[in-house]
């Protein structure tokens, strides 16, 4: 006891110093990747204020003033960013809303029912989330294109998120620990049609999963490139990802920095606008799913 | 007789779990499922414009798509693609180590976690063409940054986009920034779930912190490191956007070396795959590309299944 007295005091000093020492190179590790996160955001919306003799003359920190000038070349341009911003929209609510309500009710189905075979189907679900959408996109564009002859039409790019297993297994893991089944067998008693029961009671209930779901979901489709590319090329078709691509390889006319550095600031900024407000619960949301499998 | 009614509306209730997963399979079954037969069926033939017939053609060819896959020109795609990987992922992973034990760490008890938590996953949500874009128009020669290295005193008519190693590095400078913060929440999740108790036997036993993260977080996050590791090597694996849209689908510039198999230096497997599919028509190398990588994404999967089922007993 008086050994261990004697040793402490002196321990703990050189403990904490050793802990000083360690958070103020933490602090500065932290500040040193935010701003390498950042930095880029904060010049992308600068340039999108500046003109293009301004960009390419010298590099800088502080706004212009040509951000009218450079949206009115936007709206101007034979790329049409308008037209895209409304095409990504579209197909972005809809592929998330339907990933998302049918997601649930594929969980509520593994979640609520003891029928055969509930167990395989589970891991037959899980099973599939690993393969890469690409691997079967030649089939896919096959299908789409040349069977369906269904080149230029947003519904290939909607319908396929209904059958989302990773939204599905979120949202599953949600229902374990927020649906109580007693509240499902009450409504029950009361006489609720199943799929009542899961458009009045189960879905209120999963509101903060479906949320963060419908980001995730959102986000994906909006970003998305690979598919739509394949799918989508007249120019009144195109979304926001290809409009982009197609400024790498601009004509003289779209060459114009200004205009570019708007049309990029626009395919960012609702993401990040939706991300101020809810970044909580969508970094919350990140290791839910992946670790506790 | 109560009994009876009791079971019978029981299992009538039962078969709504069939009706709920109605959808998810018809959609499975004709977006997905037929697909990928038709991608390995296509797989064994060869699709042509046939000049007599005026019209494409598909002509069984047994498998000689795979035996062409095994050339030094798919090699080097791979080769490719798992260079742009590697450069990516070493740094991500010290990284996303290093911050999540900070994070986790009770004593350190950094101020504004979330904060920076939030900054840094905010790359993984931006759309990649964009961020990809956005870091060409940035390096190219009359970017801000280009403007800056100049500065410093680099030639103004130097264009990194015309060498091997800078395009690289910033492809995998980019997926770095795209994924650091993403890897960094799913190590911290592993760490949260380590006992205090043993952070607080070893503090007592006087372990200093490198010596706590390399005998105690370090075994313990083992499996979860397995995971992200085999994750990112998958996502690596289908890594397109970012190098599409820097090279401009050109996978530019090429390789000088003794290869010589005119594969460029920064093309991955999916942007050959890509250009296989919708501009070049050539349906049975997409094929057999496509079979190839649902075996290796296949195989690895099952390794992080079986990494995770062991971890759970």
């Amino acid at each position: 006891m008086t050994e261990l007295n004697k040793t402490q005091p002196e321990f703990k000093v050189k403990k904490s110093m050793g802990m000083r020492t360690i958070r103020v190179i933490a602090y500065i590790v932290l500040v040193f990747l935010s701003l390498l996160c950042l930095i880029w955001f904060y010049l992308l919306f600068i340039n999108a204020t500046r003109s293009h003799a301004e960009i390419s003359s010298r590099v800088s920190f502080v706004p212009g003033k040509h951000l009218l000038d450079n949206w009115k070349k936007l709206q101007n341009s034979t790329l049409d960013f308008v037209r895209g911003i409304i095409n990504s929209a579209i197909i972005a609510f809809s592929s998330s809303f339907l990933s998302v309500y049918f997601s649930m009710m594929t969980a509520f189905a593994i979640h609520a029912y003891r029928f055969k075979g509930r167990k395989a189907v589970h891991v037959f679900i899980l099973a599939i989330m690993m393969i890469p959408t690409q691997v079967t996109s030649l089939g896919f564009y096959r299908l789409v294109v040349d069977t369906l002859g269904m080149k230029d039409n947003f519904l290939p790019l909607i319908v396929p998120s209904i059958a989302a297993p990773v939204t599905y297994f979120y949202i599953l893991q949600y229902m374990k620990s927020n649906l109580p089944m007693s509240l499902i067998e009450a409504a029950r008693i009361d006489g609720c049609m199943e799929i009542r029961i899961l458009n009045r009671i189960v879905l209120p209930l999963m509101k903060p999963a479906l949320a963060v779901q419908l980001i995730f979901a959102f986000v994906s489709s909006w970003n998305n490139y690979y598919m739509p590319a394949m799918i989508l090329s007249s120019g009144n078709k195109r979304t926001l990802p290809i409009l982009i691509y197609t400024l790498r390889a601009a004509t003289e006319k779209d060459k114009d920095l200004g205009f570019q550095y708007v049309a990029m600031s626009l395919s960012v900024l609702p993401v990040i606008v939706v991300y101020v407000f809810f970044a909580k619960s969508i970094v919350g949301g990140v290791s839910v799913g992946g670790v506790k499998e | 007789m109560n009994e009876t009614v009791k079971k019978h509306s029981k299992l009538g209730r039962d078969k709504w779990g069939y009706i709920f997963l109605i959808p998810f399979f018809v959609v499975f079954l004709v977006f997905s499922f037929y697909p990928l037969i038709q991608t390995i069926y296509f797989s064994f033939f060869d699709h042509y414009f046939s000049q007599t017939d005026f019209d494409y053609v598909n002509e069984y060819v047994g498998l000689k798509n795979y035996k062409e896959l095994f050339s030094a020109g798919t090699a080097r795609l791979f080769f490719n693609t798992m260079i742009l990987w590697v450069m990516g992922f070493v740094p991500q992973i010290l990284v996303s180590l290093l911050l999540a034990s900070w994070f986790a760490n009770n004593r350190l008890r950094i101020r504004a976690a979330g904060f920076f938590k939030a900054v840094i996953y905010l790359p993984n949500l931006i759309m990649a063409i964009a961020f990809g874009m956005m870091f060409f128009t940035m390096f190219s020669r009359s970017g801000p940054v280009h403007q800056i290295f100049e500065y410093f005193g680099m030639s103004k008519d130097y264009d990194l986009f015309f060498h091997i190693a800078p395009t690289r590095s910033l492809i995998a400078f980019i997926n770095f920034i795209m994924w650091f913060g993403n890897t960094t929440i799913l190590l911290m999740a592993g760490i949260m779930g380590i006992n205090e108790s043993l952070f607080e036997a070893a503090e007592v036993d006087g372990a200093s912190q490198f010596q706590v993260f390399r005998k105690i977080t370090l075994p313990i996050l083992k499996p979860i490191l397995v995971y992200v590791l085999i994750t990112s090597l998958i996502g690596g694996i289908q890594m397109y956007d970012v190098p599409e849209v820097v090279t401009k689908g050109s996978g530019m510039p090429m390789n000088k070396d003794i290869f010589s198999t005119n594969v460029p230096a920064a093309e991955t497997v999916i942007m050959r795959l890509a250009q296989y599919i919708s501009k070049s028509k050539n349906y049975g190398a997409a094929g057999a590309l496509s079979v190839m990588l649902l075996f290796i994404t296949g195989i690895l999967s099952f390794v992080v299944y079986k990494f995770m089922a062991k971890d759970e007993e």
